[in-house]
Order: C-alpha cells, then sequence, then structure tokens
C-alpha cells in the first residue's frame, strides 16, 4: 500500500468561493451532457439551430474579401466606431424596411450578434429583481443573458396567434401589485424560438395597445422573419411604433453567423445609452466583418439569397412535418411553423422530455428538452425539433427513431403504471391546445 | 524514437462528453511525458490509424458503452495492438454490474443486497407484484442503476416505494438491465488501483462530500460542488480496509494496468459498490487527485502504464 504525505481537503477550483452570485446557476448537466453526441454523424440531431448555409456563394464571399482587404485592409482591420459603420447601417434600413420598418441610420447599432445587442439592452435596463416579460416558451439564449443580470423572468402565455395580450396585462398588473419595476417584454414574432409560432397582424397591433397603456417597452427579436416559408414577411411591431419598441436584428440566419454581425433599432435616448454600453463592452463591434457584409449586401443579390433559403428550409420543415405525421405516437402534438427553424413538440401527460433524452441518444436522436426554454421549470412534456441542418432524408429519419423512442418509453410507463403526470404544466397547456388549431403547413 | 501513443476518446455513449475531456487529461500527461500523442475518436478512422501507426500503444479513455465493456479491447486484440487496461473478458464481467456484483461477493467481499431484472420482468409478471417484493426483500431507502453505466447516469436513490416506478423507468432508459440495491449510508470512498509492475497496488481512497449530499452527475462534474479528501478521514485500519478491498476487486474481477473501485463505508465496515476499468481522468476526476496526495505524477505513471503495455507485445 502507499503512504499518502499529507492529507488534502480540495474543492478541485480554487476560485470558487470567489465567483459572483450570478454563477451558481452554472452547473454541469447529464441532459446537456448527452447533447455530445450529437455531433457524431451516426446521430440525427434535431436540437441544434445551426442556419444552413451551404447554399452561400462562397467564391463571391471569397472575391469580395479579398477585394476588400487589398482595397480598404488598413480600415477595415482597424477600430472603428462603437455606434458601427455608416455604409451597413445605411443597408440595414433597407433589410428592415422589407418588413415595413422606416428607420434612419443615426437609430441603428451594429452589435456582435444580436445576442449582444440584446446583452447590452439587459445590461442598460436591468437591476436584479426587475422584472422581464417573455414569451412561454422563449429563447434559451435570451433567458441566459437575462439570468446573467439577475433579473426574474415572469412569462407570458401564447397561443396559436401569439403571446396574449390579455395575459400580458395580467403579468404586468400582477407584478407591478408586488412592487417589482416591469422594464420591459422580451418577443420573437416571428416563428418563435422554440415554438415556431407566427403572431398575427391583429395580435401584433393589440399587444403594442396594452405596451402603450401600461407603457412597457417591448424588445422584438427578429433573426426569421425573412424566412416566412409560406406568405410575406408581416410587419414588425415596430413599424407600427417608434418610441415602444427595441427592434434587433441579425445577418445570421439571412447571411451567415460567423461575421457576428446583428444591431438594435432604438429611440434616439436609448440608443445613446447603448452606445456608451458598447464602447464599455467591446470598444466596437468588428469592423471587418461589417465591411464584408456591407460589401455582400451591394454587389449580390442577397435577396435572391433569400429566397433560396426559403426554398431549402421549406423542404425540410415538410419533411419533419411528413415524419412527426408518419412516426408519431397517439398523443403527441405539435406545432405547424409557417418559417423559421423549430418545431414544438408537445408529449402526452407523463412523459419528460428531460428524462427521454438519455433514451433518444440510445435511438441516436438528439433534441432539446422543453424546460430549457423556462426560467421557471415548466416544459417538462416538450422539446424543440430543430429542422434547419440536416437533409430532408436526414430529418424524416429523425423523426422516425424519436418515435421509437417515445414508444419505448411510453411502454415502459406503461409497465410501471406511470401514464399520468402529478403536476399540470399551464404553459405547455396552452401550446398543446394552440397546436391543434394551426393546420397543416403547405 | 519516441513513441506513438493512440488515446482513443468520445465515442457514441452517453458519457461521451466526459470521456473526450479525459482522453484530453491523459494527452497531456502522456506528451508532458515525452510520448508522440494522438487522440482519435471511435469511428472508421481509427482502424486505418491503429493499422498505419508504426507500433503504437493504446490508452482508451472510452467512458461507458463499448469502451468499458470490452468490445473496443476485442477490437485492439483483433488488429494486434497493445493496449494500456483490462483485457475484454474482464471488462465484460466489471462493467455489466449484474455480472460484476456476485463475483466480488464470491471472491468474499462485503456487497449491498441486491435485484437485478431485465424490464421484461416487470412487463410479464406485473409491476406492481415485483416492486412489492423487492420491497419486502431489501427496504427501504433503495438505490436503483442501470446494470451498465457510469457517471451516475440513471442512477436513483428512492425513499419512498411510490417513486421507485419512475426510478426504474430513468434507469431503464440506458440499457435492459437494472440494479436495484439496499441503500448503504456511510462514507463515499474511492480507491484507484494501480499495477506498475509489481503487482496492483491501492492508493489513498479519496473521500467525497457532495455538497447536496448526492454524488450525482452534477456534483461529480461541477467543480466547487463536491469536496474530495485524501486521504479519507477514517481510522487507519479502515483505510487498510478499504484498500485491500480494492485490491481484492481488481484481483477477482482479474483486471489488469488499473481501476477505481467505487466503496461505501457503513456501518458494518466498508461495502464494495463496482470497480470501473476506465476511470475518468477529468479535472474533477479522483484518480489523479489520490495519485497527487501519494506523491505521484499522473504523468509519470500514465507513462508507466504504457511502457508495460508495450512490453506486452
Amino acid at each position: 500500500m502507499t503512504v499518502p504525505q499529507k492529507r488534502v481537503e480540495t474543492r478541485i477550483d480554487p476560485y470558487v468561493d470567489a465567483y459572483a452570485s450570478r454563477t451558481r446557476g452554472l452547473k454541469a448537466s447529464a441532459v446537456r451532457a448527452l447533447f455530445a453526441v450529437a455531433n457524431r454523424p451516426e446521430v440525427v440531431s434535431l436540437a441544434g439551430g445551426m442556419p444552413n448555409i451551404a447554399d452561400l456563394p462562397l467564391d463571391v464571399v471569397g472575391s469580395l474579401v479579398s477585394e476588400l482587404i487589398s482595397t480598404r485592409g488598413p480600415q477595415a482591420m482597424n477600430y472603428g466606431s462603437a455606434q458601427g459603420e455608416e455604409p451597413i447601417r445605411q443597408q440595414i434600413c433597407q433589410v428592415m424596411a422589407l418588413e415595413g420598418i422606416e428607420a434612419a441610420a443615426d437609430d441603428i447599432i451594429i452589435s456582435c450578434g444580436s445576442q449582444q445587442a440584446l446583452d447590452l439592452v439587459t445590461r442598460t435596463f436591468i437591476d436584479p429583481g426587475d422584472v422581464i416579460l417573455a414569451e412561454a416558451p422563449s429563447y434559451v439564449g435570451a433567458l441566459g443573458t437575462f439570468a446573467a443580470y439577475q433579473a426574474q423572468v415572469v412569462h407570458v402565455p401564447m397561443d396559436d396567434q401569439g403571446i396574449i395580450p390579455e395575459a400580458f396585462r395580467q403579468a404586468t398588473v400582477a407584478a407591478r401589485a408586488k412592487g417589482r419595476q416591469v422594464k420591459f417584454l422580451y418577443t420573437i414574432p416571428n416563428f418563435n424560438n422554440p415554438s415556431g409560432i407566427l403572431m398575427t397582424l391583429e395580435r401584433r397591433q393589440a399587444l403594442l395597445a396594452v405596451a402603450r397603456e401600461l407603457d412597457v417597452l417591448i424588445i422584438e427579436d427578429n433573426p426569421y422573419g425573412l424566412l416566412a416559408l409560406d406568405q410575406p414577411p408581416l410587419p414588425a411591431i415596430r413599424s407600427m411604433d417608434h418610441d415602444q419598441v427595441i427592434y434587433l436584428g441579425s445577418f445570421s440566419k439571412t447571411f451567415a453567423p460567423g461575421f457576428r454581425v446583428g444591431w438594435a433599432l432604438a429611440p434616439p435616448a436609448v440608443l445613446k445609452k447603448l452606445v456608451l454600453a458598447q464602447e464599455s463592452a467591446t470598444l466596437c463591434p468588428p469592423v471587418f466583418s461589417q465591411f464584408v457584409i456591407s460589401a455582400y449586401l451591394s454587389n449580390w443579390d442577397w435577396q435572391g439569397q433569400i429566397v433560396k433559403f426559403r426554398d431549402m428550409y421549406r423542404s425540410r420543415r415538410d419533411a419533419m412535418l411528413r415524419g412527426l405525421e408518419d412516426h408519431m405516437p397517439d398523443g403527441v402534438t405539435w406545432t405547424h411553423p409557417k418559417g423559421g427553424f423549430f418545431v414544438w413538440a408537445t408529449l402526452p401527460e407523463g412523459l419528460d422530455a428531460d428524462q427521454l433524452s438519455a433514451r433518444a441518444a440510445s435511438y441516436r436522436v438528439a433534441y432539446v428538452p422543453g424546460t430549457a426554454f423556462y426560467a421557471d421549470g415548466l416544459g417538462s412534456r416538450n422539446m424543440r425539433l430543430s429542422y434547419c441542418f440536416p437533409t430532408p432524408e436526414r430529418i424524416y429519419e429523425g423523426t422516425r427513431r424519436l418515435g421509437e423512442a417515445l414508444r419505448e418509453e411510453m411502454g415502459l410507463r406503461a409497465t410501471f403504471g406511470l401514464v399520468r403526470s402529478t403536476k399540470r404544466d399551464q404553459s405547455t397547456a396552452e401550446i398543446v391546445g394552440a397546436s391543434h388549431q394551426l393546420g397543416g403547413a403547405s | 524514437m519516441t513513441k506513438h501513443v493512440i488515446v482513443i476518446a468520445g465515442g457514441l455513449s452517453h458519457e461521451r462528453e466526459i470521456s473526450l475531456e479525459s482522453g484530453q487529461r491523459v494527452a497531456r500527461e502522456l506528451t508532458s511525458a515525452g510520448f508522440n500523442v494522438t487522440v482519435s475518436d471511435l469511428d472508421p478512422s481509427l482502424i486505418t490509424l491503429l493499422k498505419g501507426a508504426d507500433q503504437p500503444v493504446v490508452f482508451s479513455m472510452l467512458h461507458g458503452g463499448v469502451g468499458e465493456d470490452g468490445a473496443v479491447a476485442e477490437v485492439l486484440d483483433l488488429v494486434g495492438v497493445p493496449f494500456v487496461g483490462s483485457r475484454a473478458v474482464a471488462c465484460r464481467a466489471s462493467y455489466d454490474k449484474a455480472l460484476a456484483i456476485p463475483v466480488a461477493a464470491r471472491a468474499g467481499l462485503a456487497t449491498p443486497a441486491r435485484v437485478i431484472l431485465p424490464h421484461d420482468m416487470f412487463r410479464d409478471l406485473g409491476a406492481p407484484n415485483l416492486m412489492g417484493l423487492i420491497e419486502d426483500r431489501l427496504g427501504l431507502p433503495l438505490v436503483v442503476k442501470p446494470s451498465a453505466s457510469g457517471s451516475a447516469l440513471g442512477v436513483s436513490i428512492v425513499e419512498r416505494i411510490d417513486d421507485l416506478p419512475i426510478a426504474m423507468v430513468n434507469a431503464y432508459a440506458f440499457g435492459r438491465t437494472v440494479v436495484v440495491e439496499e441503500f448503504i449510508a456511510g462514507v463515499e470512498v474511492a480507491v484507484p488501483v494501480f499495477d506498475l509492475g509489481a503487482g496492483p497496488q491501492a492508493f489513498p481512497p479519496v473521500e467525497i462530500r457532495p455538497q447536496s449530499g448526492r454524488y450525482d452527475f452534477e456534483a461529480r462534474y461541477t467543480a466547487g460542488a463536491t469536496t474530495y479528501i485524501c486521504p479519507a478521514r477514517l481510522d487507519d485500519d479502515v483505510i487498510t480496509a478499504c484498500q485491500t478491498m480494492a485490491v481484492e476487486a481488481h484481483q477477482a474481477l482479474q483486471l489488469r494496468d488499473f481501476s477505481r473501485a467505487d466503496i461505501i463505508v457503513g456501518q458494518d465496515g466498508p461495502v464494495f459498490i463496482e470497480s470501473s476499468v476506465a476511470p475518468g481522468m477529468t479535472e474533477t476526476s479522483l484518480v489523479p487527485l489520490s495519485l497527487e496526495t501519494a506523491g505521484q505524477s499522473l504523468s509519470a505513471v500514465l507513462a508507466q502504464l504504457v511502457r508495460l503495455a508495450d512490453q506486452r507485445q
């Protein structure tokens, strides 16, 4: 036997007591660890939300980059304005006009993806304990940002037309009655991540009316608006009001996410704060990326490219809906998105998508459990299924595997008498009700 | 010439992420020991790599599934490449708790009372009937775990009989057979065993104190969530008993090179839970901590294992 020299007591990380309290939620997760298999080719990953940019004209982009370096290299590779470069801000106005927004370049700030714009907005508005209202369910990346600034997220139910204005009103009134500051409502009105739901025009107008009445700012996050697969894009909420809405946009889904260029369009006073926040965060957004995207917008039929993207995503969306129809056991429901990347599935009562993920991994298929999209632990019966990246054939195969995993799980639960859940998931129930009304996609 | 070591990590098991971390750590340590190290996933390029390399030695850090159930060891034998770690037949017996625990019990080691059943039995005989028998036999609380899995994945501690069905379903997500054990209250320790050429030798037991009270996945892999004390705060004779148990388990299961025994020191002394043939080597893993406490360099110990494997060519 070996003889130890002296006793060691350790928690492995010597800085464990030095971290900020807001990092306490950053823990290892068995469910997250299971995602590691999603990158393997044997696994059909319906988990990631990575845009499929295989159809981009890489030769054109290469030429643009080469010309950029040879003609304006020193400028493109230097520091720039904290607000972002003027030419791309002008061009962004043209992009936003496609969704009815009239804006001036001076009202735009460029960010490192719209994710950083959301971070700047949250940093600017949120004190610990402030309330942010968000759709139920809502984008996991936004929830992470809100948690980092120690906001309290209150979810507002949705139906097949989007967030429910009366529920928005009730949530605001209830929070204020408790003495809480409601700082803003965060919404993804176009093909919500993760539910895929498109907020109707009437609902946008009604939502805005409540926001004006209660004086609540709306953060309109719109990464998927131009990826409407079945109809022209709807007018953005920002197109209806200049003062009540901060609009977040992105080139990640309509061009390429690797350049990390997004933006915020904000009322002038807010914009000044965001620019100051940007200076302290990054000094300036990446200049080179802005120049590349600006050149792409100037020299390529980028709207034609988006039409190609739509065709590609439509075939994938249709493959997923066909696969779900063919393979899901009775009792499973799902949304029928008219754009974007995601289908939101709801499992029968008693099933738990977190627990199912291990069995799904055994069947070589991956998805994101619904609890990731709630700040309050709901969503256990939901899963987000992405159709953006795999081929249509792989997507269809993925739904087949998922169906097998579900059947086995349901069989086991029946064996052990676990047919009904003891807890009722109200937010899930709202979406379940919606999914029956959404109809076919094509 | 610098020896070529191929570290296999990743694979398609539920423990892929942990395996990748362990593999990177082993690769770093062996590189610092002067070896030419290649890290490879378990994929179709592996055979080509093995056959094309000049007399390589393989160090598998695959956790779970084919990495620990002997399948990879079988393939390495088939290719004719020397490797660190246990042979296929020993891996098979050790990884499957349904096989390993009876072997350990026959060797005289104290083991928990247990029931091992495939899910078909519950379906055919009626789950309520069988669960009732289990409760009568083992009492409460119970530990429910997959027969073949690691990193506490699929493991539940059941304190109320009403929670047994969901624990069973969760465990069956990781395999067709589940082990239900009596819960042993006590001090949880891990004891590494290394055979560096002079027979298997136990290293200092690491005492595990999870803040949450349960050494689950989160407690294992979140730095700061668990306090590790090495050597464990146990009387010298108990420490010796744990080390003896770890070596006896290593021998009874016919393991080779290295293993890690998981033991709970209960009221009546140490109880053997399981031995791992590919213990974790991540930053939060127990084996490196034990070696460090014993004044050994992880790098030097892993290098010696490679040299011994190379001599087996």
